[in-house]
């Protein structure tokens, strides 16, 4: 079980990573990379919610739109529920936790509608099953928003160091962007086949 | 066509919609955070330069701060003084004393002064040269490579001889060049009567002479001469407390190495 648990975490960080593997939520990982802190910042709010937002919508399509046999409508009542919650979960932390609120900041209404988070909440439900339970999907999330964060931090890092380059003008701003994109996501291609060694 | 099919759908995804919405305005009359009028008036009347010369994240982060008695008044760098008016005017307070600030470079490592250690070809940029570590002789000083210069919006820096110039005219101590220096070497003072130690070489005193000519070796000299206690030596380097000192130019005097001078 522990087992299962962990080799889901992995797969969801490094095999699975949902930004260089699955290429989910590109526009938070060029536009945010930016800088290290702020890649941090998004990163966190991005783990938060994605694990939340898992949390309530495995519930909904399991008790709700699989019994009435509408799982077609996964899609809009997910990307429905996610806002909503974003939404709700910014009121609760104004109120009672200002300083996350305050390091959360504009990222938090910004990702209402990441397609990473949507991502994240639909191919959960495509892997669910008899060895994937509730607890699996919940692990998942956490440990795609962790992979986000790695992503997302190692990029700024790579940015950081370009900054300081002498770039041809052709290639100058998004285009170079792209390319270290590119070479990162392949990077992460070695990790196929890692962890299910691994554990296996 | 069986229409129960869709309206069960569409019940379900407005029956959502009408729980989610509900619990959104439960929420938010319940757990509403008073917001204080004053910060929207306050966040209008700042220039809304987002600069950080105040300290706090933006303008609207000042203006909060100000709103709930935590920063003082005129702090506002571009807005100057109209700005600290129109913001008194909200509080309801007195206009104190401003303080104007100016931006030093605390460096005089001209040409005449250090060498150069490699012949740095890179990009023109303090920042490509700090993956060298340093060019000159001293690896506290200047690079020169004009990133203050390039993040400066009033023009008011310049690299002359190698080392940044800032003019007192011109700046208006926003701080920009602060955090685009690698180096740390750019301090925000306050624009008054005083003396300003251009070093930053915190070396033992043979390693920063060797350095630099006028580096700051750390001979206490103006620590024993200054009357108001306004120095103090840290890590061989002599650091002046603006607020202390008068500007009587003894420690000038005092110093071996020339690294003290005066603000104006």
């Amino acid at each position: 079980m522990i087992k299962g648990l962990i080799s889901v975490f992995l797969i969801a960080i490094l095999t699975e990573n949902y930004v260089l593997s699955k290429f989910l939520g590109i526009c938070p990982f060029l536009g945010v990379s930016k800088k290290v802190n702020t890649a941090l910042g998004m990163s966190a709010a991005v783990t938060f919610v994605m694990v939340l937002a898992t949390a309530v919508t495995y519930p909904i399509y399991m008790y709700l739109l699989v019994p009435a046999d509408l799982a077609y409508l996964e899609t809009i009542v997910f990307i429905l529920v996610i806002a909503g919650l974003v939404q709700l979960v910014e009121i609760v932390l104004k109120k009672y936790i200002p300083t996350l609120y305050k390091s959360l900041g504009i990222y938090l209404p910004l990702i209402t509608t990441n397609c990473a988070v949507l991502g994240v909440t639909m191919l959960v439900i495509e892997k669910s099953g008899a060895d994937f339970t509730y607890l699996h999907a919940l692990v998942n999330s956490l440990g795609a928003g962790i992979g986000f964060l790695v992503a997302m931090v190692m990029f700024a890092g790579v940015r950081q160091r370009m900054e300081a380059c002498d770039i041809p003008k052709s290639l100058k701003g998004l285009p170079i962007t792209l390319v270290a994109a590119s070479l990162v996501s392949l990077s992460f291609l070695g990790f196929s086949g890692l962890v299910e060694n691994m554990l296996g | 066509m069986d229409f129960t099919i869709i309206l069960i759908a569409v019940l379900i995804v407005a029956g959502i919609g009408l729980i989610i919405g509900l619990i959104l305005s439960f929420a938010s009359a319940v757990m509403a955070v008073p917001t204080d009028e004053k910060v929207e008036a306050l966040t209008e009347a700042l220039p809304g330069a987002n600069c950080g010369a105040c300290g706090y994240s933006g303008c609207s982060g000042y203006a909060a701060a100000l709103a709930s008695g935590e920063a003082k008044n005129g702090l506002c760098a571009p807005g100057g003084e109209e700005c600290a008016k129109e913001i008194a005017r909200i509080l309801g307070q007195e206009v104190g004393n401003l303080e104007k600030k100016v931006a030093v470079v605390r460096c005089m490592g001209i040409t005449d002064n250090t060498e150069d250690k490699v012949n740095y070809q890179g990009v023109k940029s303090c920042k490509g040269a700090m993956i060298v570590g340093s060019k000159g002789q001293c690896e506290f000083g200047c690079l020169g490579l004009g990133d203050c210069v390039a993040a400066c919006p009033y023009g008011a820096v310049s690299v002359c001889n190698g080392v940044a110039r800032i003019d007192k005219d011109l700046c208006k101590a926003c701080g920009l060049c602060v955090s685009a220096c690698p180096k740390k070497i750019i301090d925000i003072v306050p624009l008054k009567e005083q003396v300003i130690v251009r070093c930053s070489n915190t070396q033992k005193g043979a390693l920063a002479k060797k350095a630099c000519k006028v580096a700051c070796i750390g001979c206490k000299k103006c620590e024993k001469v200054c009357e108001k206690g306004a120095v103090s030596i840290e890590k061989f380097k002599a650091t002046v407390d603006p607020y202390k000192c008068g500007g009587c130019s003894e420690c000038i005097e005092a110093c071996p190495q020339g690294s003290i001078t005066n603000l104006f």
